[in-house]
């Protein structure tokens, strides 16, 4: 529970960049907290992601997004391995599929070039048709982009948290900050439950809500449009339609859609783009499924005849500039990650180093932690390639997906735990497959009930 | 490595009636493994009368049914093994997991009985938020009859085939009132009598001809929205029916698939396009009541003995074609049962070649129940003449 503390650094925000900013710090000699409004981390926009860690070839040249997924994609591709979070290797094929997009693929890797990726290659129909034969009719050209990676997007938050809190730092979840009074040297954060939290510097990564805290802060300078971003995620049984990740050619509005693989073996349709006001308008919607099923016809008309396992929606940050919107102010001690959009995911450990030299930059001094006192952190690798634990091992529980009995049972009693079934499934697959819990739902929640020593209807999502 | 003459891939009905059958032929050792906890299959959680009336000649209830094929089972001397998944089956070696680690045994003949899942709400593309608070029937009964957990107070069931009706049975019984029923189809398709029952002792309006257009809450169900723009409040949704066969077993082996069921193709004797593999019950029919899985079981364990004794195989396995709108025709104990994809008028007739072989007297067929058809030799197609 928050206490009378002074927190070195408060990070409010638990999702994939907040999580990644409080890993680095805690590799420092400060006392950190992690402040997040939600019951979980990676709770929010970081789980309705299209989970593809970016080379970055299509960023804007010049801008600081570009920069840092360039970087955080090195950074996270070399991490992920090391602490069991899923990474696959399938590379990407951005296709045209008119005569207007294949002439605009010269100037694509041109782009790619200036955002310092020099490997992406335009190719012709037929070897576009070559690579990936499921294809719908009517592809005019392609380019390769041989060093696009899936990875596993509910792994990487849990583990950034993971990691910054076996090494001292402190989780405060359902802690939604809603005032604050920023002191001579402390700044007060206030929650909507009257719990505080007290910092000498505060990092906003309050992603969707970011905004709000900026202003909070008394600094205007951008304003969160949420951008919802509709996603069908068909069954295992389809990944043989697909070698690699099929993009669109983008347009300044959106990356657009796109069929991708996921690191569990699903693939991914999606996402829509549309600009939104309402910040809790998660759903899907009937127009947006159906634009999403009439796209993916006419990319891999074959995914059609599949099941499917997920439908979801998530609220990209964007904002009315197009680049990340970074901040520091040396009187409130205060550093802004503002308006990281959908490249967050490849963007965040990158971000994580900004946020630590933009504190410095405002006077927050620091020093490394000696490296041999931390802790390594593993969690299970969730991806089709990893061995998985059945494999050695155990009583299954979800069918589907495999997932053992001890998965569940360390998911909910971990460092970072699960606290309900959306957490659950991030953590371990669990009610993800194609049943949905037609055959595993209750015997998933008898046992995370058990291990968590909480109520089976807490798990059941019962009042 | 060990050896069984018979490896049976899941303990329903279809699985356990096939092995009590191999073991009452002298068919050697039968294993059969079952990757829940508990052998039964589905029966073990519909708590209420519809079960054994073809295959044992007497009405019990699901659980009771379930309890009592495992019984035979064991004392007919099948070795259950539960809490094993087969992984895979590579030339009759079949791979599994569970909690002793892995296993393989070598089988004379391997025959698949996985069953079949409802649709879920996500596979049916139901836009809306994603709260807590929506089931299929399985997982439903699964949390009250297996787990005695009560679900919430209000449901609406999506669906109004016979499944639906037993969803209604099982939300009552938890406490739960039923607001509505919803289905896209014109009217409801289950027996009359049950239909009438529902109606006077649960009070429970049918909404015909909508679909759910949204489900909205965050956090837990608060209301559906259906395609007419009615708003039902509601804290349950039970998404019901729509059988698909769990083939990923099947699938991933590579028996071809009857892309209309999504069940793998099998002949009158259960066989497949594999020799040696059989597929039978559920998996090859979605869905028929368990009494005539059990009689499928019972029936395709001739087949598996006179495979294992003379180890010869149909030259060719194929599906019976069907025209629209039937969907698909796969066979039984009892003969072919059919499925319609809309309420219709007509005669089905049953043909080899251009020769009608049987035919039905004009009458009015429903969608979602099993159109039974007898056993007709060597029928290759089947269409409805209106």
């Amino acid at each position: 529970m928050p206490t009378d503390r002074v927190f070195d650094v408060v990070v409010v925000g638990a999702g994939v960049v907040g999580c990644a900013v409080a890993r680095e710090l805690s590799h420092l000699e400060l006392s950190v907290a992690l402040v997040e409004a939600r019951n979980d981390v990676g709770a929010g926009t970081s789980k309705a992601n299209t989970a593809i860690l970016h080379t970055g070839f299509d960023a804007t040249p010049g801008s600081v997004e570009s920069r840092l997924v360039a970087r955080g994609y090195h950074l996270l591709r070399a991490y992920a391995p090391t602490v069991g979070v899923s990474v696959e290797h399938t590379g990407a094929v951005l296709v045209a599929w008119d005569d207007e997009q294949a002439a605009s693929l010269p100037r694509l890797a041109e782009k790619a070039t200036a955002n310092g990726y020099d490997r992406a290659e335009v190719i012709d129909a037929e070897t576009v048709r070559a690579l990936e034969p499921h294809l719908g009719e009517g592809v005019r050209g392609g380019m390769v982009v041989p060093d696009e990676h899936l990875i596993d997007p509910w792994n990487t938050p849990i583990a950034f948290a993971t990691e910054a809190l076996a090494n001292g730092c402190q989780l405060f979840t359902n802690l939604h900050v809603t005032t604050l009074e920023v002191g001579s040297e402390v700044t007060r954060l206030i929650a909507q439950d009257g719990r505080e939290v007290l910092a000498r510097f505060v990092v906003n990564a309050a992603g969707l809500h970011g905004d709000t805290l900026h202003r909070l802060f008394g600094f205007e300078g951008f304003t969160i449009r949420p951008r919802r971003g509709e996603l069908i995620v068909f069954d295992k049984l389809a990944r043989p339609l697909l070698g690699r990740t099929i993009l669109p050619v983008p347009t300044s509005h959106t990356k657009g859609v796109l069929v991708a693989p996921t690191v569990f073996g699903n693939i991914m349709l999606g996402p829509t783009a549309d600009d939104i006001d309402d910040r809790s308008a998660t759903g899907s919607t009937r127009g947006g499924l159906d634009t999403l099923l009439q796209k993916g016809h006419r990319i891999l008309p074959a995914l059609l005849g599949e099941e499917v396992t997920a439908v979801y929606a998530g609220l990209r940050a964007a904002t009315e500039h197009s680049d990340y919107q970074l901040t520091s102010d040396h009187g409130a001690r205060y550093v802004c990650l503002g308006g990281i959009r959908s490249t967050g995911l490849t963007a965040s450990m990158a971000l994580g180093e900004e946020a630590v030299v933009l504190l410095a930059s405002i006077g927050l001094n620091s020093t490394p932690q000696d490296a041999g006192t931390r802790s390594p952190v593993r969690l299970t690798p969730l991806g089709e390639g990893d061995a998985r634990p059945y494999q050695i091992g155990g009583t299954i529980i979800c069918h589907c997906e495999r997932v053992t009995s001890a998965e569940v049972d360390e998911a909910v009693t971990s460092a970072v735990p699960a606290r309900d079934l959306d957490g659950l499934r991030r953590r371990t697959r669990a009610l993800a497959g194609r049943c949905q819990g037609f055959y595993c739902a209750a015997e998933v929640c008898a046992h995370a009930a058990v291990a968590s020593d909480r109520p089976m209807s807490a798990w059941m999502g019962l009042p | 490595m060990s050896d069984a003459a018979v490896v049976i891939v899941g303990a329903g009905p279809a699985g356990l009636s096939a092995a009590i059958e191999l073991r009452r032929r002298g068919a050697g050792r039968v294993v059969v493994y079952e990757r829940e906890l508990q052998a039964g299959g589905a029966p073990r959680h519909t708590d209420h009368l519809g079960y054994g009336l073809r295959d044992l000649h007497r009405l019990t209830t699901g659980p009771k049914y379930a309890a009592r094929l495992t019984r035979s089972a064991e004392r007919a001397g099948v070795e259950i093994e539960v809490g094993r998944s087969v992984h895979s089956f590579v030339d009759r070696v079949v791979t599994t997991n569970g909690a002793g680690g892995p296993t393989s045994v070598v089988a004379g003949a391997v025959v698949l009985a996985t069953g079949v899942r409802e649709r879920p709400r996500a596979a049916r593309l139901v836009p809306g938020d994603r709260p807590s608070g929506v089931y299929t029937t399985g997982a439903l009964q699964q949390f009250t009859v297996l787990h005695h957990q009560r679900v919430g107070t209000r449901a609406v069931i999506v669906g109004a085939e016979h499944v639906s009706f037993s969803a209604v049975l099982t939300l009552t019984h938890a406490g739960c009132t039923v607001a509505a029923m919803v289905t896209a189809l014109p009217r409801h398709q289950t027996y009359a009598p049950l239909r009438v029952a529902t109606a006077t002792r649960h009070r429970v309006p049918i909404h015909t001809g909508v679909e759910i257009a949204e489900i909205v809450g965050h956090g837990r169900v608060e209301a559906v929205v259906l395609s007419d723009g009615r708003r039902i409040e509601c804290d349950t949704v039970v998404f019901t029916g729509e059988w698909i066969p769990d083939h990923e077993l099947a699938r991933c082996a590579g028996l071809p698939m009857l892309p209309s069921a999504k069940s793998p193709i099998v002949d009158g004797g259960w066989h497949t396009q594999q020799p040696g593999v059989f597929a039978v019950g559920n998996l090859t029919h979605p869905a028929e009541t368990a009494d005539v899985c059990a009689l499928d079981g019972c029936a395709a364990a001739t087949h598996v003995m006179d495979w294992l004794t003379l180890q010869t195989w149909p030259t060719a396995v194929t599906p019976i074609d069907v025209v629209p709108p039937i969907l698909w025709a796969a066979h039984t104990a009892l003969g072919i049962t059919v499925r319609v994809a809309e309420f219709v008028e007509g005669r089905i007739e049953c043909r080899v070649g251009e020769e009608i072989i049987h035919r039905t007297r004009h009458q009015k067929w429903t969608p979602n129940q099993a159109i039974h058809l007898p056993r007709v030799a060597n029928v290759r197609s089947i269409q409805l003449i209106r």
